[in-house]
Order: C-alpha cells, then sequence, then structure tokens
C-alpha cells in the first residue's frame, strides 16, 4: 500500500529518539532557572489564543510570564498577548507542522533576565504532529472546541494520549452544535484514563475559574519542587 | 567515474510527474478527482454527506478517507451508499500522488467523482500534489475569520473555498467580508461557497460548481 | 511531521536522477534553499541524515545547503530590497506594490554521483 522505499515508521523512531534528548536538555534547564513550562497545543481556530489571554490575566500578577509563539506567517498572535502584559517571542518555524525539543531550547535562551516563571509555547495550530514531539513541558495542555466535533478523540488518538488535561471550549455553544460532553470524556477516558478534562468558554469564562485554579495549584506545586531541587 | 550533475530541480519533482500522470490516468479513466483539505472537524463528512444526497442520479460518487486512524467517517458514508475507501496513512501528516493512487486501486464500483478526504491538518496537505484535478478547502465559520493571515499557503493552492457552519453566524464573530477579502488577496481566481451543510443554505452554488467543473474536465 | 514526507520525497527524486543519468551511487546532494521558503533547516538535515542510512543510493551522502537570499522587487519605484528587513513594504518609496524576486526556491541544484562504467 505505501510504495516508501524504506520503512519510514523506523526513521521517524530514530527521529523521534533524537528529539527526546534534546527535550531532556529543556527539562534540566528549566529545572535549573526554576521555570514552569506549559506546551499548548490545538487544532486551528479551536481557542488558543483566547485560552492564552485567560491564562496570561489570571496569573500575571503572581507570576513573570513569557510567551512562545509559533504560528506560521503571522504575528497576529504576539501582539495579543504582548496587549495583556506578559513577554511574547516569536519563534520563526516556517511552514513547519509543529515545534520540536530543539526549537525550544533555542528559543528559551532567548528570553532576556529575569527569566520568566512561566512559559507557555502556543503551539503550531494542528492535531497531528505537535503531539509526536516532546518539546520537555511540565504540562502538556490541549484545547478541542464544541464546533470540531465530540469524535475527534477517535481520529487524533495520539494528541489525546499524551496530553495531561484538556480544556473543552467554547463550550457556550454546546446547545447548536450535537456535542455530547458525557460520549467526548468516555471517548477520552478509553485513550487516557489520568487526563483532567474541564469544559470552559474562554468568551464568556463560564468554567474558567475550576481551570485557572488547577492550573495555578499545579504551577505552584511544580515550582515548589524544582525550586527545592536548585537548592540542594 | 565521479561526476557533478547539475540539476536545477524541485525537491517534490518525483511526486510532481507521479501526480501528472495519475491526473491523465483518471481522465482516461472517467473520473474526476476533488482533494479536500481542511482543519479537523470543520464539517467535511457533513458536507459529503449531503452533496452525495443532492447528487444522487447525477453522479456516482466515491470517497477516499485518508485518516490517521478511525473508520468513524468511512462508516458514515457507506450508509449513504457511496463507495468509501478507508487510507490510513501510517502517521504521516498529508497525501501524496503515490498514496492517492494506491489507495484508488481498492475502488470496485464505477465511480465518476471521487472526494480524497485528506488529513485534518491546515499545513502539510497543501504543499504535495495529490494528482487531484481539484483542490478544496474547507474552513468553518467556527474556526475564525483570520485563518488566510496563518495559513496563506493553503488558500493560495485551491481552487475553491467552501466556508460551512454559516447557521452558526449569530453566535460567533465572523467576519465574512474580511475573510473573502484576505483571501482574494492571497489567490484572486479562487471560488468561494459559504454554506450550511446542516439547513443547505449556499449547497446549490456549490454543487452546481462542482458539475460545472466535472463537465470541463471531461472536455479538457 | 512533514520534513520527513519532504526528504522522503528528495530521494524519491535523486532515484529518478539516478536513474535517467545511469548513477549507481550519490556522493553528495546540494540543495538551494531559499530564505523565505519556509523549510526548517535543521529539521530537514535531521531528517536527511536518518534516511540516507537506509538507502544504498545515498548511503552516507551529506546534505548541503546553499541559502538564497531573499529579495523583493518594488514596481513603483523599480528598486530592490532584502525582504526579511521589510516585507511588503518598499524602504525607498513606501509603495506596497512590491513583489518577491527570489528566496522561495527549494530545489535540487546539483549531486555529486558515481556513474555506471558501462556503455
Amino acid at each position: 500500500m505505501n510504495d516508501a522505499l524504506f520503512d519510514v515508521i523506523e526513521v521517524r523512531a530514530g527521529v523521534e529518539a533524537e528529539n527526546d534528548r534534546y527535550a531532556a536538555q529543556v527539562r534540566d534547564f528549566t529545572q535549573k532557572k526554576g521555570a514552569f513550562l506549559i506546551n499548548l497545543m490545538a487544532s486551528p481556530g479551536a481557542g488558543k489564543t483566547s485560552v492564552l489571554c485567560r491564562i496570561i490575566d489570571a496569573l500575571s500578577a503572581k507570576y513573570r510570564i513569557g510567551v512562545m509563539e509559533a504560528d506560521m506567517d503571522a504575528d497576529v498572535d504576539s501582539h495579543t498577548v504582548t496587549a495583556h502584559g506578559a513577554k511574547a517571542l516569536q519563534l520563526r518555524t516556517g511552514t513547519s507542522c509543529h515545534v520540536d525539543a530543539k526549537m525550544m531550547l533555542f528559543g528559551l535562551d532567548c528570553f532576556k533576565e529575569p527569566f520568566p516563571d512561566v512559559i507557555i509555547l502556543e503551539n503550531v495550530g494542528n492535531l497531528v504532529c505537535p503531539a509526536e514531539f516532546d518539546v520537555g513541558a511540565d504540562l502538556k495542555l490541549m484545547i478541542l472546541s464544541v464546533p470540531e466535533g465530540d469524535d475527534k478523540p477517535l481520529k487524533y488518538p495520539l494528541m489525546f494520549t499524551v496530553s495531561d488535561l484538556m480544556l473543552i471550549n467554547k463550550i457556550d455553544t454546546a446547545p447548536i452544535f450535537d456535542f455530547d460532553i458525557e460520549k467526548c470524556k468516555e471517548h477520552v477516558r478509553k485513550l487516557n484514563p489520568r487526563m483532567e478534562v474541564f469544559p470552559v468558554s474562554a468568551k464568556t469564562e463560564n468554567g474558567m475559574e475550576s481551570f485557572l485554579l488547577r492550573l495555578e495549584a499545579l504551577i505552584e506545586q511544580t515550582l515548589a519542587e524544582k525550586r527545592k531541587g536548585a537548592e540542594k | 567515474m565521479i561526476k557533478v550533475i547539475e540539476l536545477k530541480r524541485t525537491v517534490t519533482d518525483s511526486n510532481d510527474r507521479d501526480a501528472e500522470r495519475l491526473r491523465r490516468e483518471l481522465k482516461e479513466r472517467g473520473i474526476f478527482l476533488i482533494n479536500l483539505m481542511s482543519a479537523p472537524g470543520s464539517g467535511k463528512t457533513t458536507l459529503l454527506s449531503r452533496t452525495i444526497t443532492d447528487l444522487s442520479g447525477k453522479a456516482r460518487i466515491g470517497v477516499m478517507e485518508a485518516d490517521i486512524a478511525s473508520d468513524v467517517d468511512a462508516l458514515k458514508i457507506d450508509a449513504l451508499g457511496a463507495e468509501s475507501i478507508q487510507v490510513h496513512t501510517d502517521g504521516m501528516c498529508h497525501m501524496d500522488a503515490g498514496m492517492t493512487k494506491s489507495g484508488l486501486a481498492g475502488l470496485e464500483t464505477d465511480v465518476q467523482i471521487v472526494f480524497l478526504e485528506n488529513i485534518g491538518n491546515l499545513i502539510c496537505p497543501a504543499e504535495f500534489d495529490t494528482g487531484a484535478h481539484r483542490n478544496v478547502m474547507i474552513l468553518s465559520l467556527p474556526e475564525g475569520d483570520d485563518k488566510p493571515l496563518k495559513y496563506p499557503l493553503m488558500f493560495q493552492k485551491c481552487d475553491a473555498l467552501i466556508i460551512t457552519k454559516m447557521d452558526a453566524a449569530p453566535y460567533f464573530d465572523f467576519d465574512l467580508d474580511a475573510v473573502k477579502k484576505r483571501v482574494r488577496a492571497l489567490n484572486p481566481m479562487i471560488r468561494i461557497f459559504p454554506l450550511s451543510a446542516k439547513t443547505g443554505d449556499g449547497m446549490e452554488a456549490w454543487e452546481n460548481w462542482l458539475l460545472n467543473e466535472w463537465e470541463k474536465q471531461k472536455n479538457a | 511531521m512533514h520534513e520527513l514526507g519532504i526528504v522522503k520525497h528528495v530521494i524519491k527524486t535523486l532515484h529518478d536522477v539516478a536513474n535517467e543519468n545511469n548513477v549507481r551511487r550519490i556522493g553528495s546532494v546540494t540543495l538551494e534553499v531559499g530564505e523565505v521558503s519556509g523549510v526548517v533547516l535543521d529539521q530537514l538535515v535531521d531528517c536527511w541524515n536518518y534516511f540516507r542510512e537506509k538507502d544504498p543510493l545515498v548511503k552516507g551522502a551529506p546534505l548541503f545547503v546553499e541559502r538564497v537570499p531573499a529579495v523583493t522587487f518594488c514596481t513603483s519605484c523599480e528598486k530592490e530590497y532584502p525582504t526579511v528587513a521589510h516585507g511588503k513594504t518598499c524602504p525607498h518609496c513606501g509603495s506596497t506594490e512590491t513583489y518577491l524576486l527570489k528566496g522561495n526556491e527549494f530545489s535540487i541544484k546539483q549531486i555529486e554521483a558515481e556513474v555506471n562504467e558501462d556503455a
């Protein structure tokens, strides 16, 4: 069926192993700096930037926040993010369909002191490729939006399997789309029993408080561990 | 003997030639192939289902589902009486001419129009010629009107753009005129079809274009 | 993951070239990559380094990249300028009636090859 001249799957495994080595370096770096790294992933149009702005608004009084923008051609998002008070870096990802750990490492090096406490990578809008590349994040946060449909976990299983926390965004539109929240949660549970799911609307703020409280708790806990480790 | 061979050949040259060959072969077989591209959840399958139902009696339709996993969509299409084949891409984020040709070999009935439902991804599929006669992109209203700014290549490569879920307009800030302007700046020749596969609004214009393009292709 | 897909296509194209030119083995490949072609060179080279070990035609062959700077031409004042620094707006006259002259290339420029001796 596949007319490849050689085994693409085998080569991919080699490339991904190389990426994992860089991801380990990213983890060392953020450990040393006492920083929390979030990899924010979703389809185009699921609401990454809106969610990102809500996170910045909620956390920027307590933490220094840095954002890495990895969107293809426009710096539309960078302007929005800076307006909310976070430092934004534009990663030149070209037409790449994902960010890898080597890019992340170079990007982290570009933040000036004082180094951010929390760094958020707004990954490329894509449910496929970003799931395959560990960038060394402390939290893999993904967004599925209601209009996309409740069967997405069946079609893009890897993304749902690797993520730690998932938002079902645009929940305010659930009445006009045939979106079955329980069915969606069940699909996710089968792939990834430890995934935490939060139905939210970044627009109306419905459900956002629970999510933001949880996020802050995760950040506090992890930063405390990292900074204790750095003192030793 | 060592030689330096000067080339100046595009990197996808081999695939491009396979794609041209496939286009010719399909024409001889009487098959009109359309490459459908979009982000996940844009409503490809709902649109196709409606199109198949509306065109029943006018054309025999087949659908090639390129999905990384799952046959959810293929089953829905089967239920409508159109032939559907599933192509799993082993995790590749796009289809190319070779994969399309292999996939098409699985067609059993005498289809006239075949839709290739490419992988749900706005980046990679635009870069590789599948051998289709027309490229059509689907953008859904909830995704937002800034997509042309962020994914220009996809909009540049397509012959037509379908904007789905127009019935959801009251609930989202979507500026249709802004989208049309942005898209035409990238691709002045592109045809734009705002519609709702749910209510049927706008479907006729899309289906007429499809049937017209099919006629043109037959006579080309 | 599409740099992987691109390398797969490069190697497929190289096989066509090898058949046309009676090539037994390829010693090196030189690509021309434009500054605004969007190619992520690191990923491309990483993928190449894996693929070349799997195919006897290109085994061990290094990939060289010639970068082509991006230049835009202004139709209003008919001057050229560097694309990355100024984008769509001409720094000489301020017009946006501009287009990309070069910098979008992504092609195989040349190969070093061992050709079969037979006639």
